[in-house]
């Protein structure tokens, strides 16, 4: 074949060669061309634009005059209240890995292929994720209620015995956890959904090997399914980080950040800063803080957990 | 089987919370569609009226207020129809925001610089800034013209003014103070306090009654600020704030400090409604003083109104109070905090949006406006309609007054309002020390000014 394809190449005229590359190139440039113009507009230019704000000091009126260098970057990494919605991104992180993704699996490995009514089921597993961020955190809000002698979980939990009414999204230490209930409720449709789809793509032949072998349930689940499924996982893991570092509306519709930055992430204090503040610049530097830090997330997950999959 | 219990338990669990959600919401939703109806028969008659007439070139201007209270809105409404009647060409676009999405909603607009055509504000530093960047038309010469100014208002003017030109003109002047509960009181059986000290003791003894002597909605963070400014004010007087903000002095001074621990011993005797720190002013705060479960309320002039909107009963058992004197303070008892609103005019509004200004500036207009607890007159001749006895209270509190003072996040720019409110919010959740607070405000002050 190799050889075949040489000679080709070599019958060919030398300026016939170039003039199809050339030809070749045009036309895929032309195809490529709105595409590209799109992505210009709408993202590398305002991140451009982002990063130069960042470096001045700028309210949002008029052009940007008041150069101040990194001051705006030294300013947000020795922000106490920063670093503490760093933190606060990285708990959501963490409890998102141990607890909602574990919970979607195991709901899509118990849906599995068999059951009945299992589309409904899905469905409904489903239906939070559709409804958009502000729904959601209104609907929440009253469930939670700032009142706790009004709200539905209060009245719900109170009537077990020694449980007492909380003040949910009231207290300091409660707070962002009532935050995870809710981005859990939303989102852990959408993982079993993923979940659902990875499992659908391994052959039950292998399963039934194992079964054969005489693998048990568990060992059937822990040595076959779960390694298969592995290429599902990491991108389902890769989703939720990133959709953790950047859980905006939901939180600054219950909570605003607040009680006192218990709440903060740095989607928050940046429109804090940006947008009540109005300290653009200070929040171009913020956001400009937060793509690095998913940018670098993305690259370095990328290189260490990628790897090629069983199945492709 | 199993799996399909628990997922049939599960399946319960997301729907119900989806319908009690809704549910929770259904009844001000009707509300609201009530009252996008009535915004839409105001739109269909101006439009009849505009094609009758077609002798001037037609006007359109927008307008944007943050009554939501349906009979508040009602007079806008009113008004608008009336001068449409008598302007034919005319066409005036509203819409009314809620307090939070309109200031969201603003920000938005203008950062692109389209500004609506008539819009709230209150004045001080946020004007300031849109004045600035020019986003706001110079009024004064409509009201020098046939003394509209001079003729029309008694007070609050000033808060519209920057550099000797007008942007705009109030339609409501008031002051801070605290409504309370009648019923509560007696119950409990404690007077109005006068001084800090007693309005400590009254706060212990309605506590002592089982009776939760506070209500704030701290989660919006202006209502908790209330106590602090007006803690400095009594404190440091006028001489206090104007030392610190001619930066002779500083926001971090002992006045601003002792505001921060008179507050921090009063969050020590837990005087709030549970929930507090996650609370709003109008969809809780309110609620709850109205419904009789607080004794009492910091808040502005338009609380009546609010109060009346949630809970009529309420309107006979209010009280008002001026805040409490601070022994050894600088500060006068009369004092005070306060603010109001008006309208400002954007940069490219039409003549005719300056002269239907006027034309809501009216007598008619603020007398409406003070009948249903949503301003304070600033009219001449609108005082007549003060009948409640808590709006003589304020109107006597305002023209006490000897050093009037406006609220702290209006007086100054966003940049500076917004840090004051957050870290005050930090001594109601025992979060922050006074003297942290303090350096707070006097760092932003200070980048802001110096």
């Amino acid at each position: 074949m190799k050889a075949k394809r040489d000679d080709d190449i070599a019958r060919m005229e030398p300026g016939e060669n170039r003039y199809i590359k050339l030809k070749d190139r045009l036309t895929i440039t032309w195809f490529l061309l709105p595409a590209i113009v799109l992505f210009l507009i709408f993202l590398v230019y305002p991140i451009v634009q982002s990063i130069y704000y960042s470096l001045f000091d700028w309210k949002g009126f008029g052009s940007a005059v008041d150069f101040v260098g990194l001051g705006n970057y030294i300013r947000i990494l020795t922000d106490k209240i920063f670093l503490k919605a760093i933190g606060n991104n990285l708990i959501i992180v963490v409890l998102s890995m141990a607890i909602q993704l574990p919970i979607a699996l195991i709901l899509a490995l118990m849906v599995g292929r068999k059951l009945r009514g299992r589309g409904f089921f899905r469905t409904v597993f489903f239906m939070p994720y559709i409804l958009s961020e502000v729904i959601t955190a209104i609907m929440w809000m009253f469930l939670y209620n700032a009142d706790p002698d009004r709200g539905f979980i209060n009245a719900i939990i109170t009537l077990i015995p020694g449980v007492v009414a909380r003040a949910w999204l009231g207290e300091l230490n409660l707070v962002l956890l009532a935050i995870f209930v809710v981005l859990t409720w939303k989102y852990f449709g959408f993982h079993m959904l993923i979940y659902m789809a990875g499992l659908q793509n391994i052959p039950t032949e292998v399963e039934e090997a194992a079964l054969i072998d005489g693998a048990n349930r568990r060992q059937l689940i822990t040595h076959v399914t779960l390694p298969l499924l592995g290429g599902t996982i990491r991108t389902s893991a890769y989703l939720s980080v990133l959709g953790s570092l950047q859980v905006f509306a939901l939180v600054w519709i219950m909570t605003k950040g607040g009680p006192v930055n218990a709440s903060e992430l740095m989607s928050t204090y940046m429109y804090r800063y940006s947008f009540i503040r109005f300290e653009l610049g200070y929040g171009s530097a913020v956001a400009t803080v937060m793509l690095l830090i998913a940018l670098i997330f993305s690259l370095a997950y990328r290189r260490i957990l990628v790897k090629p999959d069983y199945l492709g | 089987m199993k799996k399909i219990l628990i997922f049939s338990l599960i399946t319960v669990f997301t729907v119900s919370i989806l319908l009690i959600g809704t549910s929770c919401k259904a009844e001000e939703a009707v509300e609201e569609v009530e009252e996008a109806e009535e915004a839409e028969e105001a739109v269909t008659e101006e439009e009849e009226v505009v094609t009758e007439e077609e002798e001037k070139e037609p006007v359109k201007f927008t307008w944007w207020h943050i009554q939501t209270v349906a009979e508040q809105a009602l007079v806008w409404l009113d008004l608008a129809d009336e001068f449409m009647a008598e302007n034919p060409h005319v066409n005036i676009d509203i819409t009314g925001y809620e307090n939070e999405n309109f200031k969201a909603k603003l920000t938005t607009v203008m950062q692109g610089g389209e500004p609506p055509d008539i819009f709230q504000s209150w004045g001080g530093g946020t004007m300031i800034e849109y004045a600035k960047a020019g986003l706001l038309r110079d009024i004064t010469s409509f009201l020098e013209e046939d003394n509209w100014a001079s003729e029309t208002f008694t007070t609050g003017l000033s808060a519209f003014k920057y550099q000797d030109k007008y942007f705009g003109v109030p339609r409501d002047m008031g002051i801070v103070g605290f409504w309370y509960n009648k019923d509560l009181f007696s119950q409990a059986g404690v007077d109005i306090p006068t001084t800090w000290e007693g309005f400590l003791e009254t706060c212990q003894t309605l506590k002592d009654a089982g009776i939760t002597p506070i209500a704030i909605g701290e989660g919006d963070k202006w209502p908790g600020a209330f106590y602090w400014e007006y803690l400095a004010t009594r404190i440091g007087g006028e001489e206090g704030f104007n030392a610190a903000y001619s930066r002779a002095g500083s926001f971090a001074d002992k006045p601003f400090v002792e505001a921060g621990e008179a507050l921090a011993d009063l969050v020590a005797l837990n005087p709030f409604q549970s929930g507090f720190l996650s609370a709003v002013w109008e969809a809780d705060a309110s609620v709850t003083f109205a419904n009789g479960d607080a004794a009492m309320i910091l808040q502005g002039q338009w609380g009546a109104g609010q109060f009346e909107s949630v809970n009529a009963d309420i309107m006979d058992k209010l009280g008002w109070f001026p805040f409490p004197e601070v022994e050894g303070g600088a500060g006068g008892p009369y004092d005070a905090i306060g603010g109001g609103n008006g309208f400002i005019i954007g940069k490219d509004a039409p003549d005719e949006a300056v002269e239907f200004l006027k034309y809501i500036s009216s007598v008619d207009s603020q007398i409406a406006q003070v009948g249903l607890g949503m301003a304070m007159p600033v009219v001449k001749g609108a005082e007549v309609a003060l009948e409640k006895e808590t709006d003589k209270l304020i109107a006597e509190g305002l023209s006490k007054a000897e050093y009037y003072q406006l609220y702290y996040d209006q007086f100054f720019a966003a940049a500076v309002g917004s840090v004051i409110n957050d870290n005050i919010q930090g001594i109601f959740a025992g979060t922050m020390t006074p003297e942290q607070v303090a350096q707070a405000i006097e760092d932003a002050v200070a980048q802001e000014m110096d």
